[in-house]
C-alpha cells in the first residue's frame, strides 16, 4: 500500500513551520498565562462588582478576597517568607525537606510496590486459576479507601517495632503494585502465539521462555504502569503520613498549613504547588529511565 | 466512446508530499489520463507507484501539487461537495457502533435524506450486494468479504456518479475476492457507474476493467494504458479464456517495461 | 500520557473475557475460585485470630466485624449515604466538566496538546490537599466543597480520555465522511462522539471508585460528622476497629456497586460493545 507519503502528510502539515517542542512549550505558556490571567481576572471582577456576577445580584461561587484566592505573586512570595516568627528557615526550604522526606517514603514505598506487583503479575500469568481466585481481590483492595486504613497500619507497625514512616511507606506501596500487576499480567501475556511456538520449537524451559520472551515483551507495559504507579506512590506516601503523626512529611505540612489557613493561605498553595512537584518529578524521573531502557518504538506513548 | 464527455479528466498532475522540506517526495509526475462515462478503469502498479494518491486526488482527498482534475467539467473539489463520489477501501471503516443497516444509511443521513427515503435506499443496496437479510447485525458478526459488500453498499447507497475503489479486496482470500470480483462486476452493470479501481493484482485488473492503466515508480507515472476488448458478461469462464491470458501478458510486459525506463 | 483509566479496561478483559460463557455453569467454574478463597481466607483468619490469641483492636474476627456491622447498621448506612451523595454530585460535577472541556479543546489540536501538562501534573497532585482550600471556598459543612474535591478527581481522567477518543479516530473513517462532503458538525456526531465513548467509560469505571474514594479523604479535613469517612477515622482513633472496618468494607461496597452501576449502562448505551460479543455467532 501506498500510503506512507500521505501518512508523513497527516503528521506534519506542510502550512506547520515551527519545530513541534518550540510549539508545544509556547502553547503551554500560553495557557498557563491564560490560567494566571483567569485567576487574577476573577478577583479583579470580584473585587469591583462586591463579589456579584456582573450586572446581577447573584453571588460568584467563589469569594475573591485574598484568603480565598491569594494573588498570585504572593503564593510565590510566599515561599521565600520565613516560615515562623523569629526564625530564618524560609517556607520553600521547609517545603523541600518535607518534600524529600516524603520522597523517600515514596520511594521505598514505589519499589516494594513494585516488586511485589511483578511478582504478582508473573504468578498470575503462570497459575490461572490463581488469577481467577485473587484478582477480584486485588481489583477490590484498590477500592479501600486507603486513608481509613492507614492508622490501622500505623498500629501494626508500631507493634513489630517498626519506625512510623515504614507504614507509611507500606501504604505508599500499597497504592503502587496494583498498576504493576494489571499491565505487567497484560505484558507477559502479548507476545503472540507463534513467538511462544517458535521458542517451544527450542524446547525452551519455562524459566527461559519467560525471562527470554514474556518479560521482554512486558516491559512497555510495565514502563506505562511504572509512571502512573510512581504519581500513586507520592499520593500514597502524603495520605500516610497524614494520620501517622510524622511531622517531617509534606502531609504534615500542608495539615499545618491549612490549620493556619486563615491567617497564611499562600503557604498552602505553596505546598500544593509543592506536592505537585514532586509528584511531576518522580513520573519524569521514570520516564527518562523509560527512554534509556526502551527503543523508541517500543514505547506506549499517549 | 470519444463522442462524450469525459467523466473525468486529468490533465498534467503531479503531486509532491511535504513540498519545499527535506523529506519532500514526488509522488506523481505529470499524470494525463481520461475516463469515459460507465467506463470501469483499473490503475495498477507496484507498491509506492502512487495510484492510492491518483484516487485520493480524483476524490479530493488531498490537492494536487500541479495541473488540474476536472469531474463532468467541474473541479474535483466541487464534485465532492457535490457528492459525485462513493468511496471504498482496503479495510471496509465500517462503524462498529451502527448496525449494518445503519452503516449503509450514513451518507444519507450526512446528506439529509428523509428517514423513509434512507430506508428504502438501504434495503434496496443490501439487496443488491445479497445481504438483505443482514441489516440488524453488526459488522464484527459479518465476514470479511460481507463487511466489504456493505462498503460497496454504502458507497452505492447515494447514486454517486463515480465509484473509487482502493484495493477494497486486497485483505480478503483468493477464493473470496475473485467472488467478491464477480460481485462488483454484476452491481457495475446494474448501476452503470463508472468505477476507479485501484489494485495490485494483475489478474483482477484485466478480469474487471475495461481500461488497465499501468503505472510505475519514482516518481508515479503512466507507463501505458491497455484496453482489456474481453467479452462481457465476463464469468467464470473468462478466466480460463486464451485471450485472458494474452492480456495479462501484455499487462505484465508493460510493467516490466516501466522497471526499467 | 499512560492513564489510570487504561487499566479498567485492561482489568476488565481479565476479569471479564470478551466471550460471555452463556451457560450459568460456565460462569459459575470461572468465578468458583473466587468465591472458594474468600470463603477459605474468612475461616482462616477467624481461626489464627482465636489461635495465636490476637488482641481484637489489632485484628478483629471477621464474625465481630459482621456482629458489629448489625449493631452500627443504621449509622453506617445513613453515614454511608450521605458519603455517596458527594460522591455522586462530585462525579457529574467532574464528568460534566470534562466532557465539555474535551468537547471545546479536541478542535484544536495544539490547545489539547499544551492542556496535557497540566493534565499530567494534576494527575501527580494529591488533590485531597486542596481539601482545606474547598472547605474554606464554598463553607466547611456545604457538600459542594467535598463534592469539588471529587470533581477535581474525576475531571481529568475523564477530559484527557475523551480527548483522546475524539482525536484517534481512525483516518479512514475520516476520509469516508470528508468524500461526502460532511460538515464539522457531522463529523462530530456522527464519527468522533461514537468513537469516544468507549473511552469515555473506562474513565467513568476509574472514575466511579476514585470519587467514592475522593469523597471518604475528604472527609477528612472536616464537616459534618455525619459522614462514612469522619466514622471510620473516629472508630479508628478510639481504637474501635471492628466498627471502622465493618465501615471500611462498605465504602469499597459501594465503590464497587457505582463502578458496576456505571458498567451496566456501558453495555446499555454501546450494546456494539467488544464484551457484548459472543463467539456463538
Amino acid at each position: 500500500m501506498a500510503t506512507t507519503p500521505i501518512d508523513s502528510e497527516l503528521i506534519a502539515p506542510p502550512s506547520q513551520r515551527i519545530p513541534g517542542w518550540l510549539r508545544k512549550t509556547l502553547v503551554f505558556f500560553a495557557i498557563l498565562s491564560a490560567l494566571c490571567l483567569l485567576w487574577e481576572g476573577y478577583k479583579a471582577i470580584g473585587a469591583t462588582t462586591g463579589d456579584k456576577i456582573p450586572f446581577t445580584n447573584t453571588p460568584l461561587p467563589v469569594r475573591s478576597d485574598d484568603s480565598s484566592m491569594p494573588h498570585i505573586a504572593s503564593i510565590v512570595g510566599a515561599l521565600f517568607l520565613p516560615a515562623q516568627r523569629g526564625n530564618d528557615t524560609t517556607v520553600i526550604s521547609i517545603l523541600i525537606q518535607s518534600a524529600l522526606f516524603t520522597w523517600r517514603e515514596a520511594i521505598v514505598g514505589f519499589l516494594i510496590g513494585s516488586v511485589i506487583g511483578f511478582a504478582l503479575g508473573v504468578i498470575f500469568s503462570r497459575w490461572l486459576f490463581l488469577e481467577r481466585g485473587l484478582m477480584p481481590y486485588v481489583v477490590a483492595s484498590q477500592t479501600v479507601p486507603l486513608l481509613a486504613i492507614a492508622p490501622m497500619i500505623v498500629i501494626w507497625g508500631s507493634r513489630l517495632g517498626w519506625d512510623t514512616w515504614i507504614a507509611v511507606t507500606i501504604i505508599s506501596a500499597y497504592l503502587t503494585f496494583f498498576p504493576v500487576t494489571i499491565n505487567t499480567l497484560r505484558g507477559l501475556r502479548s507476545p503472540d502465539p507463534t513467538s511462544v511456538e517458535l521458542m517451544r520449537s527450542y524446547a525452551s524451559s519455562e524459566w527461559q521462555l519467560l525471562w527470554k520472551l514474556r518479560v521482554p515483551a512486558a516491559l512497555p507495559y510495565i514502563f506505562t504502569a511504572l509512571k502512573i504507579s510512581a504519581t500513586a506512590s507520592v499520593i500514597g506516601a502524603v495520605i500516610g503520613e497524614l494520620p501517622s503523626g510524622i511531622a517531617d512529611g509534606l502531609g504534615r505540612v500542608l495539615l499545618t498549613y491549612s490549620y493556619y489557613y486563615v491567617s497564611g493561605p499562600e503557604k498552602l498553595y505553596a505546598a500544593i504547588i509543592m506536592a505537585a512537584l514532586l509528584g511531576i518529578t518522580f513520573t519524569s524521573i521514570i520516564i527518562v529511565i523509560e527512554r534509556i531502557a526502551l527503543a523508541p518504538q517500543r514505547r506506549i506513548n499517549d | 466512446m470519444n463522442n462524450y464527455q469525459p467523466v473525468v479528466s486529468i490533465q498534467s498532475v503531479s503531486k509532491v508530499f511535504n513540498q519545499g522540506r527535506d523529506n519532500s517526495i514526488k509522488a506523481l509526475d505529470n499524470i494525463n489520463l481520461d475516463i469515459q462515462p460507465g467506463e470501469f478503469v483499473s490503475l495498477l502498479g507496484p507498491s509506492g507507484c502512487g495510484k492510492s494518491t491518483l484516487l485520493r486526488l480524483i476524490g479530493d482527498l488531498t490537492p494536487p501539487s500541479n495541473g488540474s482534475i476536472r469531474i463532468k467539467d467541474k473541479p474535483a473539489h466541487q464534485a465532492r461537495l457535490d457528492r459525485d463520489y462513493g468511496m471504498v477501501f482496503q479495510q471496509a471503516t465500517l462503524y462498529d457502533w451502527r448496525s449494518v443497516i445503519k452503516n449503509v444509511q450514513l451518507p444519507l443521513e450526512v446528506m439529509n435524506y428523509p428517514q423513509d427515503k434512507r430506508d428504502v435506499r438501504a434495503q434496496e443496496m443490501l439487496k443488491l450486494v445479497q445481504l438483505e437479510e443482514f441489516g440488524k447485525h453488526y459488522p464484527w458478526q459479518l465476514s470479511g468479504g460481507m463487511q466489504q459488500r456493505v462498503a460497496i453498499a454504502r458507497a452505492l447507497s447515494f447514486e454517486p456518479s463515480i465509484l473509487l475503489m482502493d484495493e477494497p479486496f486486497g485483505a480478503l482470500d483468493e477464493m473470496t475476492r475473485e467472488r467478491m470480483q464477480l460481485e462488483v462486476l454484476r452491481i457495475w452493470s446494474q448501476t452503470k457507474t463508472t468505477v476507479i479501481f485501484v489494485t495490485h493484482s494483475i489478474p483482477e485488473a484485466v478480469f474487471l476493467s475495461s481500461r488497465v492503466v499501468v503505472m510505475s515508480v519514482r516518481p508515479g507515472r503512466i507507463t501505458g494504458v491497455i484496453e482489456i476488448d474481453l467479452p462481457r458478461p465476463r464469468d467464470v469462464e473468462t478466466r480460463e479464456h486464451p485471450h485472458f491470458f494474452e492480456k495479462i501478458t501484455e499487462v505484465r510486459e508493460m510493467l516490466r517495461k516501466g522497471e526499467t525506463a | 500520557m499512560s492513564q489510570p483509566a487504561d487499566l479498567i479496561s485492561a482489568v476488565e478483559e481479565e476479569l471479564l473475557p470478551a466471550a460471555h460463557p452463556a451457560q450459568f455453569s460456565q460462569r459459575l467454574r470461572r468465578y468458583l475460585p473466587a468465591i472458594a478463597l474468600f470463603i477459605i481466607g474468612l475461616i482462616v483468619w477467624e481461626v489464627i485470630v482465636v489461635v495465636f490469641n490476637i488482641q481484637g483492636f489489632l485484628l478483629p474476627r471477621p464474625s465481630v466485624i459482621a456482629s458489629h456491622f448489625v449493631e452500627q447498621f443504621s449509622i453506617i448506612v445513613s453515614d454511608g449515604l450521605f458519603t455517596m451523595r458527594e460522591a455522586v454530585g462530585g462525579f457529574f460535577i467532574g464528568s460534566i466538566l470534562g466532557v465539555l472541556v474535551a468537547l471545546a479543546t479536541a478542535r484544536w489540536a495544539s490547545i489539547s496538546e499544551g492542556v496535557m501538562p497540566f493534565a499530567i501534573a494534576i494527575n501527580s497532585t494529591p488533590i485531597v490537599a486542596l481539601a482545606p482550600i474547598m472547605n474554606n471556598w464554598f463553607g466547611i459543612t456545604n457538600p459542594i466543597a467535598k463534592m469539588s474535591i471529587v470533581a477535581v478527581i474525576v475531571f481529568f481522567p475523564v477530559m484527557i480520555n475523551v480527548v483522546r477518543g475524539l482525536t484517534q479516530v481512525n483516518p479512514a473513517a475520516i476520509e469516508l465522511m470528508k468524500s461526502y462532503a460532511a460538515g464539522d458538525f457531522s463529523v462530530l456526531s456522527k464519527t468522533r462522539i461514537p468513537n469516544a465513548l468507549p473511552y469515555l467509560f473506562s474513565a467513568l469505571k476509574v472514575a466511579s471508585t476514585l470519587s467514592v474514594i475522593g469523597a471518604i479523604v475528604s472527609e477528612y479535613f472536616g464537616g459534618s460528622r455525619e459522614a462514612l469517612g469522619v466514622y471510620i477515622s473516629q472508630q479508628a482513633a478510639l481504637f474501635h476497629f471492628a466498627e471502622a472496618w465493618s465501615a471500611i468494607i462498605v465504602a469499597c461496597l459501594m465503590g464497587i456497586a457505582f463502578y458496576v452501576i456505571i458498567l451496566l449502562v456501558e453495555r446499555w448505551v454501546m450494546p456494539w460493545h467488544v464484551s457484548l460479543r459472543s463467539t456463538e455467532e
